[in-house]
């Protein structure tokens, strides 16, 4: 199979879709998305499916997991069922703002988002850009840079449905909205996801964004979230990946802030069959902080590729990474972390972390972090390791009477909580200490609370 | 205290100090590449047929390959048929006694304070100077080949030692290796050759001292390292070229291939010219280089100190595929100006227990944009391999670049692998604090900045450090405030 002819391939048939279901995607959606469709799709056909040859994909082969004939949801499913039902989030004492969208379409049932303050506004992509037009307009693709990666071009030529969220001015929602999309078809499936996040001046608000499988149907998830974060600003989001092993999870997250504003990001990858997470961070105010963590914790062939880009465009921000990776098995995983200082983003302080434990000689560890310095009053850091448990720190453990096995697990869990501890949602972050734990004794090999034993 | 005054005055002069041309008789080729040029040149070489097989093949596969765009550098179009592939100095290139050589010539290497003479002794180093990739002279010879070593042009190397050059040749940067690698493989004119027997220490530092001279050539020289089991040398290298407003190409590939238990050290100091204050003129340098531990416990190291060129494209590598055997790369990258440099190393761990060390630093001023860009990438079967890379960069004004692009890939589990790198510039109080003792500000920088790379310039040959601290300081010159 060469990659050339498999990408010829696989683009042909991606623009052969469109085509085909150009009418159904137009039908029903405002302009406001239509009109951003076709030069997304061109940028799409110009940059092709992207190949390892590509640089930004090196690592990463996303050609596979877009081979088989998915079914695509370009128009909203009427299901009887009611999906609090079919779909319990079971963290204790997690209290949310539940919304669920299924197959990347905001669920119509949702019953669980309870008292919101006033103003805010919540609810389906497609909706909001009809009934708040002017909001939309102000934002909607305004950062997904088509031109930059195919997928998010992909994702902006087939979007029509995902979550919205607009905070209004010094608006603070308490309970953290949990935003689970599920994933039900009986055939594999594509599923394309596009998300708005607006938080004003002084807002604060925190998401938890989940993807469950809920059968071993093959699913490829391509989805895209915009954030706005304005001055002053804060917003949390949590990202847990928890799918089966045969399904691809692509997300692309852009966020861009003003100035004084923070932010936080923490992605825990605990399975899935390949996932690719691209994060963009544009500090594009004064004083701004992002703080961005991520974790996989990979077995048999799962595949987990971080992609950050932070770029400094003002003076006096703070950006702070941390990337782990624990892999077993066959795991392999790649992180490419780029900084980018922009010429007269003086005063800059940008560091950058990925620390990576390899348990077995099958799994591998690829990693690219960079830095682009066009400015000279900056302190910038990037440091990169691969390799295993401290000897010296575990033979500390075993002089002071603790068994190598539990010594061991001490020090893998010390290592992935450096990331965990950074969840601000208590319940959220012992669930997955807890988690964590679980799969490093080896009690849980699949996914939680799934009946399906995938063993691909 | 003399010796400091010297320096001081060299410092403030800072400019380009070898930026003349020497008037001698060249015999260029005419402009252009073709397969009748690549004939023409293997012919006036009179070259044996596996030489001229060798270029033909690494040309036909040039010509497939398109120049890669991947560094973070801004290159201006090149045009490859408006250079000339051939320039010698016309005097017959095999010269008896020094008496026979152009004085011409002389003098420039003297200008250049290369110690051609042979009662030089006291410097202790054995010379081979290539003007416009011919090879002029090859100092020491007989006293190196008691010993068995032999150090001569490469020109000469094929024609007396075919077999050895036809066995290792190619083995390390393959003809067909990458768009400048070919580009040389197919037109290369001549260069140095060395082989170190079994078990022999060289009792001297060997040097190539390359000089263009001609305008609008290229210079496309191969140096080919061969350390025989259990042998050792240190290579030197240097060059320099005359102001120009155009650009010119160097394309050259150095290959090291070291055996059980040989170790071979190279050092460079690269030192073309690197254009004037506004980006005119400035030697491309697209370089490739690379070693081969073959033997268990061979060990390659690369020091180099990059000041000049106003691109510069290399990345100095080590194959490790024997066991234990080791890789080191030290490098000091200087740009100012216009410059650009996109630099670094590739260690690829394959034989167990391998272990590599980079240290790269980087300093940017002016206008320039400085990049290092490096693989360690260790395959599954290399356990225990071991890494250590620091590559730290410091920005000199607000207006340069200072670029990180390492990658890392690791295949197993035993392996240990380390990056760090750090950005930032000189601290305002360590230049008050100088100040504060009467030494200037820019002295100050010259001094921190030597202190930040002594590091690299530790690991290079004594006379090569002092030319390299000096250089140091005259690139800097005109980059404070």
């Amino acid at each position: 199979m060469s990659s050339v002819a498999e990408k010829i391939d696989l683009s042909l048939k991606l623009t052969g879709h469109y085509n085909e279901v150009k009418e159904k995607l137009f039908e029903g959606s405002p302009d406001i998305i239509n009109n951003q469709r076709k030069k997304a799709f061109q940028d799409f056909i110009m940059q092709g499916l992207p190949t390892r040859k590509n640089e930004n994909y090196k690592y990463t082969n996303v050609q596979p997991s877009f081979a088989p004939d998915f079914k695509y949801f370009h128009s909203r499913e009427q299901k009887d069922v009611d999906l609090h039902e079919v779909f319990k989030c079971n963290i204790p004492q997690l209290d949310t703002h539940l919304v669920l969208l299924q197959n990347g379409w905001y669920y119509e049932g949702n019953s669980q988002v309870g008292q919101l303050p006033e103003g805010v506004i919540l609810g389906s992509l497609g909706q909001v850009a009809t009934s708040h037009p002017n909001i939309f307009e102000e934002h909607y693709s305004q950062l997904a840079d088509t031109s930059e990666d195919a997928l998010l071009a992909l994702n902006t030529a087939h979007a029509k449905d995902g979550f919205f969220l607009y905070v209004p001015k010094n608006v603070v929602i308490e309970k953290p909205i949990q935003v689970i999309n599920l994933m039900q078809a009986d055939v594999d499936a594509f599923v394309t996801q596009r998300n708005l996040i607006i938080a004003e001046q002084g807002a604060s608000a925190k998401l938890i964004f989940c993807d469950h499988t809920l059968n071993p149907k093959r699913y490829l998830s391509n989805s895209a979230t915009e954030i706005f974060v304005k001055e002053n600003a804060r917003l949390d989001c949590y990202i847990t990946q928890n799918q089966h092993n045969r399904s691809t999870s692509i997300n692309n997250i852009v966020i861009r802030q003003e100035r004084d504003s923070t932010i936080k990001t923490n992605t825990i990858t605990l399975h899935g069959g390949l996932v690719r997470n691209n994060l963009k961070v544009i500090l594009d105010g004064e004083n701004c902080q992002a703080d961005v963590f991520g974790m996989a914790f990979l077995d048999k062939n799962q595949h987990a590729d971080n992609f950050t880009q932070i770029i400094h465009a003002k003076p006096h921000c703070l950006s702070n990474q941390v990337y782990k990776n624990v892999l077993d098995e066959k795991a392999t995983g790649a992180f490419a972390g780029r900084i980018h200082v922009v010429k007269d983003a003086q005063k800059t302080n940008a560091f950058q972390r990925n620390n990576n434990l390899l348990l077995t000689d099958e799994a591998t560890m690829q990693t690219k972090p960079q830095l682009i310095i066009d400015a000279d009053d900056v302190k910038c850091s990037h440091g990169a390791t691969v390799g295993q448990i401290d000897e010296e720190a575990l033979f500390y453990l075993r002089a002071r009477g603790i068994n190598e096995k539990d010594a061991r697990l001490m020090m893998m869990n010390a290592f992935a909580h450096e990331v965990v501890q950074n969840i601000d949602v208590e319940p959220l972050r012992e669930r997955i200490d807890d988690l964590i734990d679980k799969r490093l004794q080896g009690e849980i090999s699949r996914c939680h609370d799934c009946d399906y034993n995938c063993e691909c | 205290m003399e010796e400091q005054d010297k320096i001081l005055n060299e410092v403030t002069q800072g400019e380009y100090k070898y930026g003349f041309v020497t008037d001698i008789e060249t015999e260029i080729i005419e402009k252009g590449l073709n397969e009748d040029v690549i004939r023409l040149i293997s012919s006036k070489k009179e070259e044996p047929e596996f030489m001229l097989d060798f270029r033909l093949k690494a040309f036909h596969q040039w010509q497939k390959m398109e120049m890669p765009d991947w560094a973070y550098l801004k290159i201006p179009p090149i045009d490859f048929q408006a250079i000339s592939y051939y320039a010698a100095p016309k005097q017959k290139p095999k010269y008896e006694s020094l008496d026979e050589v152009d004085p011409e010539l002389l003098e420039t290497f003297n200008k250049l304070g290369i110690p051609l003479e042979e009662q030089k002794q006291l410097a202790g180093v054995a010379v081979d100077a290539v003007v416009d990739s011919v090879s002029v002279k090859t100092t020491f010879k007989e006293t190196l080949a008691e010993k068995g070593i032999i150090f001569c042009s490469f020109s000469e190397a094929v024609q007396e030692h075919p077999d050895l050059v036809k066995k290792y040749l190619g083995t390390a940067v393959p003809s067909t290796d990458n768009f400048f690698g070919a580009l040389n493989s197919a037109v290369f004119s001549d260069g140095s050759f060395c082989y170190i027997p079994k078990g022999v220490k060289c009792p001297m530092e060997l040097s190539t001292y390359f000089r263009i001279n001609a305008a609008n050539t290229g210079q496309f020289e191969r140096t080919l390292i061969v350390a025989d089991e259990d042998s050792y040398v240190s290579y030197l290298e240097g060059c320099t070229a005359p102001m120009r407003d155009e650009n010119q190409l160097h394309a050259a590939i150095v290959e090291i291939i070291a055996l059980d238990r040989a170790e071979v050290k190279y050092s460079t100091v690269q030192n073309w010219y690197p254009g004037d204050k506004n980006g005119k003129g400035g030697i491309y340098n697209f370089v490739t280089k690379r070693g081969i531990c073959r033997g268990e416990s061979s060990k390659i190291s690369w020091t180099q100190v990059e000041t000049g060129s106003a691109i510069t494209w290399k990345y100095p590598s080590c194959i490790l595929i024997g066991d234990n055997s080791v890789g080191e790369f030290n490098s000091v990258a200087v740009t100012n100006n216009h410059q650009q440099a996109d630099t670094g190393t590739k260690m690829i761990h394959i034989g167990k227990n391998t272990k590599s060390t980079i240290i790269s630093k980087g300093i940017s001023a002016g206008l320039s944009d400085n990049s290092y860009r490096g693989l360690v990438k260790v395959l599954p079967n290399a356990v225990n391999a071991r890494n250590f890379s620091q590559c730290d960069s410091l920005l000199l004004g607000d207006t340069c670049g200072a670029h990180t692009f390492p990658y890392i890939e690791v295949g197993n589990k035993s392996s240990i692998v380390e990056h760090e790198a750090t950005t930032s510039k000189i601290g305002e109080d360590q230049i008050f604090y100088c100040n504060q003792r009467g030494i200037s500000t820019e002295d100050a920088i010259g001094m921190i900045v030597n202190g930040y790379a002594k590091e690299v310039l530790n690991k290079l040959p004594m006379e090569f450090a002092v030319e390299a601290q000096k250089l140091l300081q005259i690139s800097l010159e005109g980059s404070v405030g």
